[in-house]
Parts: structure tokens; sequence; C-alpha cells
């Protein structure tokens, strides 16, 4: 069985948030990638697949900062077919990206059986890449996934979280794109002296990414840091002082 | 005569073979399965192979069952069974260690360890905060604190001011005192702010020695870019990797540890104590200070030169010191360890301090004022006991005109 994880780069909360001089996105020089966190459950569900003898995994990734060093860990978790998209990054909107991602799966022959990718990330704007790929592709897709198992030649067996503590299981037969929530465990440590052996080994396929096509993306008109709302208080001075003003309304309002 | 066929080396003699590689490794042959390390170490209780066990297991050819275990990462890497082994093995650095890579080669990590590694691996620090923050402790400080290759690019005194000293804003108040008493004394000092990275040492100590390799390298990078006679540190762990594991990478600088620099230069800092301090204290030994690297009068005599203050000493002091619980990694699996032992070193040590009459706990590590605040918080008798860097108290009491 083939298994092919889309995986995307996004800003890494830790650092500071910095717009662009338009005021219309984030500025990119000033911004840290990192790997979205349900993609890396997407690799580590494909890993664990792999493991239970699935098949071969295939991970795409945009050509992005730091895309190397999580390609080389994920390759380090298990035997994996690494690709990353080259080409000007700017920014892409989750349907160009999808686009580019089906394109290359289609040019490249990968024949999935299975596409796995996170079901969310903080940076989604215009929908998630999953269920754009899928139709782009041509496959069903199922989202919220936190479980899947191999139950025949062309089926799974997906457990798939829903709204107020419920959760599905369900048959879906195979070619299908899911939309991973969460891993079947949670993604593994890997020691860095495997990440080094791996930067040896394993090497690191190169695909010209499509052309950006930037319909179905939304407009950002404005983008801006909160802004202090009317009804907000923000209590100035050192810890002690603003703890002295908060005891003190917490006792106006009862509170306390 | 028939030879003969070499048997297949079992996983026990793979391990045995590489421990014999390492620095004096061999000696686990001159065991004598006295039982010491066990009785010692601060977690025996609760570890299905303690140290001693640990070498049988070595000998009776299982120790793949050593490793199937998860109570090797009860280890707080304290140094209390090396210094007792009356054959000098090398348990905390090689054995321990070498335990622990083998749990993180096969997957078997706790999951709060996991998280301090990857933000090590990320970020360059064991709190996951964003490397360009380091040197945000010094804003406000005047005269500034100077960043090397910012400010100057010589300088007589290299910080290292690690980790917690970095970011953790309780053992902040240590650094920012360590940088009073620099300016007082005249030193000229500077720090290499975004460009350091943790030392390592702990996460060594917890396994993940490739991970200490990389972090060293960065470390060398960025100390191989300026001229400076001596480094400093307020971390005895920073201060063990860089004296005595650097080297053995090609980065060798004289260090000292902020109370072996401060106890130097006594002199010139007794005439600034001036405040007097009514306090009783208590002075906890840490680990990579003490038994580690055998530091152990430079901290009581900057505490004796304080007017007012009077030194008493808990039952486990100098080499029998308890360790805080937070080395080795232990300072990232406070869950793990609670689970297996309901029982934290910390409070231990807290209730020593008070039975010894001290109504103050001096430190001399980065992560022992909040250990020890946070165990003092929920043990009665503790309540109310401060706890207090070296360096916080020597700049509480200084006056400078």
């Amino acid at each position: 069985m083939n298994i092919v994880v889309t995986v995307k780069l996004v800003p890494d909360l830790v650092e500071e948030l910095v717009i662009n001089a338009s005021g219309t996105a984030l500025d990119m020089t000033a911004t840290r990638l990192k790997l979205n966190e349900c993609d890396d459950h997407a690799i580590e569900q494909a890993v664990l697949l792999q493991e239970r003898g699935a098949g071969q995994v295939t991970i795409i990734a945009p050509d992005v900062e730091g895309v190397d060093d999580a390609l080389y860990t994920a390759a380090a978790k298990g035997t994996v077919r690494l690709i990353k998209l080259t080409r000007r990054w700017d920014s892409a909107s989750n349907h160009a990206l999808a686009r580019v991602f089906a394109n290359a799966v289609e040019v490249l022959q990968l024949r999935p059986e299975l596409i796995l990718t996170g079901v969310q990330a903080h940076n989604d704007l215009d929908g998630t890449v999953g269920p754009i790929l899928a139709e782009h592709l041509g496959m069903p897709y199922v989202g919220y996934v936190s479980s899947v198992k191999i139950s025949g030649s062309d089926q799974v067996t997906v457990r798939k979280e829903y709204p107020g503590g419920l959760l599905a299981e369900m048959q879906v037969t195979l070619p299908a794109v899911l939309g991973i929530q969460a891993a079947d465990k949670p993604p593994r440590y890997v020691p860095i002296s495997k990440i080094r052996q791996t930067m040896k080994t394993a090497t690191i396929e190169t695909f010209p990414a499509a052309e950006l096509e930037p319909g179905g993306a939304v407009a950002v008109s404005r983008m801006f840091q909160p802004e202090i709302g009317a009804r907000a208080t923000m209590l100035e001075g050192d810890a002690d002082q603003v703890g002295a003003r908060l005891i003190e309304i917490f006792k106006e309002q009862s509170v306390l | 005569m028939d030879t003969m066929p070499a048997p297949t080396p079992s996983f026990t003699d793979k391990f045995y073979a590489n421990l014999r590689q390492l620095p004096n490794g061999e000696r686990i042959k001159s065991c004598l399965q006295c039982g010491m390390c066990s009785s010692v170490c601060p977690f025996g209780f609760v570890m299905d192979y303690p140290p001693s066990r640990m070498v049988a297991a070595l000998r009776a050819d299982i120790f793949d069952r050593v490793v199937k275990t998860d109570t090797v990462w009860m280890c707080i890497s304290c140094y209390a069974c090396t210094e007792v082994c009356p054959a000098r093995i090398p348990l905390t650095a090689v054995l321990m260690s070498r335990a622990k890579e083998e749990l993180l080669l096969a997957g078997k990590v706790p999951a709060e360890l996991q998280i301090a590694l990857e933000n090590s691996q990320r970020y360059g620090n064991v709190l996951g905060q964003s490397p360009r923050k380091r040197a945000d402790w010094a804003k406000g400080i005047r005269p500034p604190v100077a960043v090397m290759g910012k400010d100057k690019k010589e300088t007589d005194v290299l910080w290292f001011v690690g980790d917690y000293a970095s970011y953790h804003p309780r053992v902040q108040l240590t650094t920012r005192a360590l940088a009073r008493i620099l300016d007082a004394l005249g030193v000229d000092f500077g720090i290499l702010g975004a460009d350091e990275v943790s030392d390592g040492d702990s996460q060594r100590l917890a396994g993940e020695r490739g991970l200490f390799e990389t972090l060293a390298e960065k470390n060398g990078q960025a100390l191989r870019k300026y001229k400076f006679n001596r480094i400093l540190t307020t971390d005895p762990h920073a201060y063990n990797a860089l004296k005595n594991e650097y080297p053995a990478l090609g980065i060798s600088y004289p260090v000292q540890h902020h109370t072996q620099f401060l106890a130097e230069r006594l002199d010139q800092l007794k005439p600034l104590l001036k405040q007097p301090a009514k306090v009783t204290v208590a002075f906890h030994d840490p680990c990579y200070l003490g038994r580690a690297n055998n530091v152990y009068e430079e901290p009581r005599a900057l505490l004796k030169a304080i007017p007012g203050l009077e030194l008493v000493e808990m039952s486990h002091n100098h080499a029998t010191g308890l360790c805080c619980g937070g080395g080795g990694g232990g300072m990232w699996m406070e869950g793990f360890h609670w689970e297996k032992a309901h029982a934290r070193t910390s409070e231990w040590r807290v209730r020593e301090a008070v039975a010894a009459g001290a109504d103050t706990l001096a430190v001399a590590c980065p992560y022992e004022p909040p250990r020890f605040e946070d165990a003092a918080k929920g043990i009665k008798e503790a309540i109310g006991l401060a706890v207090a860097d070296v360096a916080k108290l020597l700049a509480d009491s200084m006056v400078v005109e």
C-alpha cells in the first residue's frame, strides 16, 4: 500500500509575530517556521501503519526554511521517501497548496491508496488542505481522525472525533484522504544521533511545484495584533502592584 | 581440534563492551557487590534495578531485562552512588547514563522528558522559550550588560548564563544579583546573548548524548568568535560541562562557578557587605558543585562574610548533600517521579533545613530556588523558609556608595 503524507510548515508561535509593512500578512523574514502539529501526527500515523506492515510511506512538503530538519526527523522514525516541492513560497493559501500537492501526486505517479494530512493548522484561513486535496484527486475525505487501522486490502477502519465527546468508528474504502487529528500514539522522540545518521543516508528529492493559483483563497484586508477592547482594563506596574490591584478588583466584584 | 564457532554476542555482551570503552568503564569489573550505591541512592527504593543490581544483571547476562523497566528514569544523576563506591566505578556518568540512552533509543521516554529534549533540539533551551529572548533578563540593568558581538569582541570574563538563569523568572533574581555584584567589583564581563544555547549536561545525563554534543558544538562555535580570559557561570551543570566534558570535544577554557570567582575576590567584596542579615542559613551543596567537582568551602566562605549571618549545617552536608531532585533530567520528570515514588527529595531537604534551625536555605544552582520554594509550600514546618542563591544574599547585603 502506498501512503502519502502531505505536510506544511507554519509560523512558530514561540517567536513574536510581526505584521508586514502592508499590514495584510505576517512578515515572513521575521518568522520561524515549524512542522504543523497535526501534520506531525499524520507522519506518526503513517510510520505506525508502515511498522504494522502497511507499505511504503512518502512525505511531501513545500521547500521552505526548516523543511530539511522536518523531513530528516520524519525519516529517522521510519524508512520513508522524502520529496520537497521547490519554488518561491512567499505565502500560499491552502487552496493553492492543495492544488500543488495534487499535481505532485499525479505527475510523480505516486498512486497512493491512502493520503494522510493534518486535519488543521493555526494558519488555515481558507479551509483546510485535506478536503480540497481530496476534491482534486477525486477521493473521499474523512477528517478529525484519531486512529487508523488497516482492515482489508482496500479498506481502513478509522476513528473520527465529533464535537461533544462523541466518537465514530467507520470503514473507509480506499483510496481516500484522511485528516489526522491525532495518531494512535503521540509522535515519538527521535534521538539526535538517529537524525544525524539519517542525514547521511537519506536523500530528499526535489520536484518543481506547479504555479500557485490564487483561486478560492480569501483576500486579507487587514491583519493586526489583538487590540484592547473597550471593556478591558490593563493593569500596569510590577508583579506586586498588579497583584495588589487584582485582589482589590476581586474584592470589589465580590469574588474574594 | 575443532574450533567452536564464536557465539553471537548477547545484548548484555554488546552493552558491557561499550561501557568498558567509556572513561573508567572497565572499573565495573571490580564491583564488590557491596550495595552501598543502591542504599545511598535517594530513589533506590523504587528502582527495579538500582546500580548494584544493574551490575549484577550485567554479570548474569540479563541486562536486556534492565532496559525493559522504566525505573532507570528515577536516577537523578546526583553522584551519591559514585561518591560512596569503594571501587570508584563511574556509576552516574557511565552506567546510569548509558542505560538511559538505551531506553531513549528504544523510544521509552517519559512524555515530560520528551518535551524538554525536543525544546533543547529546536530552541536551544529546555524551557521552549524564544532563543531571541535569551538576554531579555538583562533589560533595564544599568550599566547595561555587554552582549558579545554586539557591544564588544573582547572581554576579561565571559559569563555563560545558562537556560534557567536566563529564562526562569524566579532564577533571574539570582542572575540580576550577580550582574550587580560584578558591576560593583568592576569586573569586565560580557554574555553571549542569543548565540548561547543550553550547556546540555543534564540532557547528556538523561541519556541524550547526541543532543549534548550538538549543543556543545553550537556553544563552541559561539565561544570561538570572541577573546576572553575565563568563563564564569552560576550554573553548576554548565560548569561541569565546560570543565569536564567540553574539552574532549575541543572546547577548552578555564571556567569558574560564581561562588569560586567571588570567593577569590572576597577581600574586595567584604567591605561592600554592610547591610546586616539577621538570618540563620543552611547551605545546600549542589550535586554538580559538590560531589561532582569538590567545591564545598567557597560558598560557605562567602556566606560567612555577610554580617549577622549565622551558618548552620543540615544532617546531609558536603559530600553527603541530598539532591534537590532536578539532576539527570529529573528537572523535567517531576510528574513521572511523583507517580513512581510519591516522594520528592526537595521536600526531604526543606525539612532538613528547618530541623537544622535555618530560616533561610542558601543555594548555588539555578534548579534549586524554584524546586525548594515549591517544596516548602507543601511542608507545614517549612512554610516561611526563605530560599536564596548565595549571590542574591550577597547582593542584598551589599551597599555601594
